[in-house]
């Protein structure tokens, strides 16, 4: 393999890493906490809210918009390290 | 100053502002028809993205489906925003590498087929179409309760201002028009929520105020009071739903992975310059999004609790304006079965005296609430926003598909430049036409075909395209059976659990939810019908040759970011 590809597929091999990293948390915070376990969560109250049912109408959302900010803050600096970015 | 007449001058300014951007950003390309140019920048990019995206549902029925079904509404809020997430990891900045005009262009170059690319365009009308009608009616709808046109009058006015910006501007003239809309979708949607939330809760944060205590000095939470009322009327817990918890994962999936499949907003990530713009104007995008889709829960909680309070109980003959308005438009209606001239609104069906349309919430909220009326006709104003944004990004993927992935592609690939633009504005001239006849005729079945639509895309597009793009090796022998097999299931699943084809039509369809497969509803089922689509794709992968080494070469390509240069028409 030359080196324009190793340091591609090194260069990949981040990336999906990353990608699991984060998906792990967006099917946490939606499949976990809002569906899958809200029944337990929702014996915590924090507010007006019970917990299982703030993260299924509430919570939820405002992660995944989180997970895109970080997902593009890691992807740039990694475009950095590799010589990607332009 | 009356509601109409709030009404006909914001709406009269908002359409004069569509049309002014629609003169000034005319296209003379096909590059700019199909991607703007493909220079626009990641914020406005985000904004007409989101206007794209939240249509007459996200605005008018949202709100108001989530208030009647309380927890169960959550698939909406989780479904139409968790998609972004996929689209942002995992499709759009290699699509943006990869940088062509429309979504059948990767689908038919990757797998190096004309086959893919006609199912994909088959997809992607069938998609479009099925979502265009809706947005036509929601105009209707909008025009004919506020400004008391008729209803199809109504969708002729939607019909002339979308066919001219439309089919002037291409997705240059859309993208900026977007951009205007989603600023006054989003003031229309939160400045009554605001109003509201001091109102019942003194918190002006609509996202707070729905966890806050009553603002009637009880020390009562919002949600408590709500969950006691919604239980005395015999309905169910409103922060506990009624569905089953497989059926609430596989609806939440399915809309998820449609959402991060529908052509109309995979296009807009090829207008960005470059493929971190693609990525940060996602970003963008679901934030300015957000905003709305959290806002929408605390509406349902406000509206519903409202509309308790004002009706449950009460003499019909004191019922305020707004009542008897909508009651005209048989949006509300009213049967005093008892005969003792108050409202029973009441789960048992028997006893039930009062029907709500869900649609009418949102639009109804505001005068609910007896907020001045100038927020009333802002309302109006933003429901034709979202209608009208949603509906041209469709066209522009209904008139691409035809003028580029059939005639420049297949049927005419020697077309000149000018050809396929005048084809490109013909196709969108003649979408307009069909959608607004939808409009008004909606088959029967709109509402349904709409769910319908997220399904398609997950079970057709979003395997094909992620397989294209993480699995090197994937070949279009399962590309396109997987897709074929998908589509086929879905369909057949809806035809038989939604219409009833196969039992003796649509009355029968209530009888078959116990023969659902594995509890799941039509609405669901795309998230099955695409782990059928994944499984077939990757068996037939192991029984046909994998793909040529240059196809290879070009998915070794797309997963690197740098030198993504312009769309290109090859």
């Amino acid at each position: 393999m030359s080196d324009k590809q190793t340091k591609a597929s090194a260069y990949w091999k981040e990336n999906v890493r990353y990608l699991f990293i984060l998906l792990a948390i967006w099917f946490a915070v939606s499949y976990g906490a809002g569906i899958l376990f809200k029944d337990s969560l929702n014996q915590i109250k924090v507010g007006g809210f019970k917990l299982g049912f703030w993260f299924a109408q509430q919570g939820s959302i405002y992660v995944f918009v989180l997970l895109i900010f970080v997902y593009v803050r890691l992807m740039n600096k990694l475009d950095k390290k590799y010589g990607y970015n332009e | 100053m009356t509601v109409q007449t709030w009404t006909y001058i914001l709406v009269g300014i908002t359409f004069a502002l569509y049309i002014g951007i629609a003169i000034w950003s005319r296209a003379g390309s096909t590059k700019e028809f199909y991607v703007a140019g493909g220079g626009v920048s990641p914020l406005a990019n985000g904004m007409a993205t989101a206007a794209d995206w939240m249509s007459a549902a996200s605005f008018i029925s949202m709100a108001g489906i989530i208030s009647f079904a309380g927890y169960d509404g959550s698939v909406y809020l989780m479904g139409w925003t968790g998609g972004y997430v996929l689209l942002a990891l995992l499709l759009a900045p290699y699509l943006r590498k990869f940088g062509k005009f429309t979504v059948p262009d990767f689908i038919g170059d990757r797998y190096y087929s004309n086959s893919a690319r006609m199912v994909a365009v088959f997809c992607a009308l069938l998609v479009s179409f099925t979502y265009v009608a809706g947005q036509m009616r929601g105009v209707g709808l909008v025009f004919s309760r506020f400004l008391e046109v008729d209803i199809n009058t109504g969708v002729v006015i939607g019909m002339v201002i979308v066919l001219f910006y439309a089919v002037l501007g291409g997705m240059k003239g859309i993208t900026y028009t977007q951009v205007a809309q989603y600023c006054v979708l989003i003031f229309a949607f939160m400045v009554p929520a605001i109003f509201i939330s001091i109102q019942m809760t003194g918190n002006p944060i609509p996202q707070l105020g729905m966890g806050s205590t009553v603002n009637d000095g009880s020390g009562v939470y919002l949600l408590d009071k709500l969950d006691g009322l919604s239980t005395a009327l015999g309905f169910n817990e409103y922060t506990n739903g009624s569905k089953s918890t497989i059926d609430v994962f596989a609806i939440t999936m399915a809309l998820m992975v449609g959402t991060a499949g529908l052509p109309h907003v995979i296009v807009r990530f090829f207008t960005v310059k470059r493929v971190k713009d693609a990525r940060k104007s996602a970003g963008l995008a679901l934030l300015l999004i957000a905003i709305l889709y959290t806002a929408a829960p605390a509406v349902a909680v406000f509206a519903r609790t409202n509309m308790i309070n004002t009706v449950s109980n009460q003499e019909y003959a004191d019922m305020p304006d707004w009542f008897t308005k909508w009651e005209k438009t048989k949006l509300i209606k009213f049967d005093d079965k008892n005969g003792d001239g108050k409202i029973q609104y009441v789960a048992d069906k028997t006893k039930n005296e009062l029907t709500v349309d869900r649609d009418i919430m949102v639009l109804a909220n505001p005068e609910i609430a007896d907020l001045p009326a100038w927020v009333i006709a802002l309302v109006a104003a933003g429901g034709l926003a979202a209608a009208l944004s949603t509906a041209a990004g469709l066209l522009l993927v209904i008139s691409a598909s035809v003028s580029h992935d059939l005639i420049k592609k297949v049927f005419k690939p020697g077309i000149s430049e000018k050809g396929e633009l005048w084809a490109a504005r013909g196709a969108a001239t003649v979408a307009v036409i069909i959608a607004g006849y939808f409009g008004i005729n909606p088959p029967g079945f709109v509402a349904a075909v709409v769910a319908l639509a997220f399904g398609l895309a997950a079970a057709s597009f979003f395997p094909a395209i992620v397989l294209g793009i993480f699995y090197k090796k994937m070949n279009k022998e399962g590309a396109i059976t997987g897709m074929v097999v998908g589509i086929s299931l879905m369909i057949f699943y809806i035809l038989k659990f939604k219409f009833g084809v196969f039992d003796g039509g649509k009355d029968a369809v209530a009888g078959l939810t116990k023969d659902w497969w594995f509890g799941i509803s039509p609405e669901g089922f795309g998230t099955i019908a695409m782990l059928v689509n994944f499984a077939v794709s990757i068996i037939v992968l192991q029984f046909t040759p994998p793909p040529p080494e240059k196809v290879q070469e070009i998915v070794e390509d797309i997963r690197i970011p740098s030198g993504a240069g312009e769309a290109i028409d090859h």
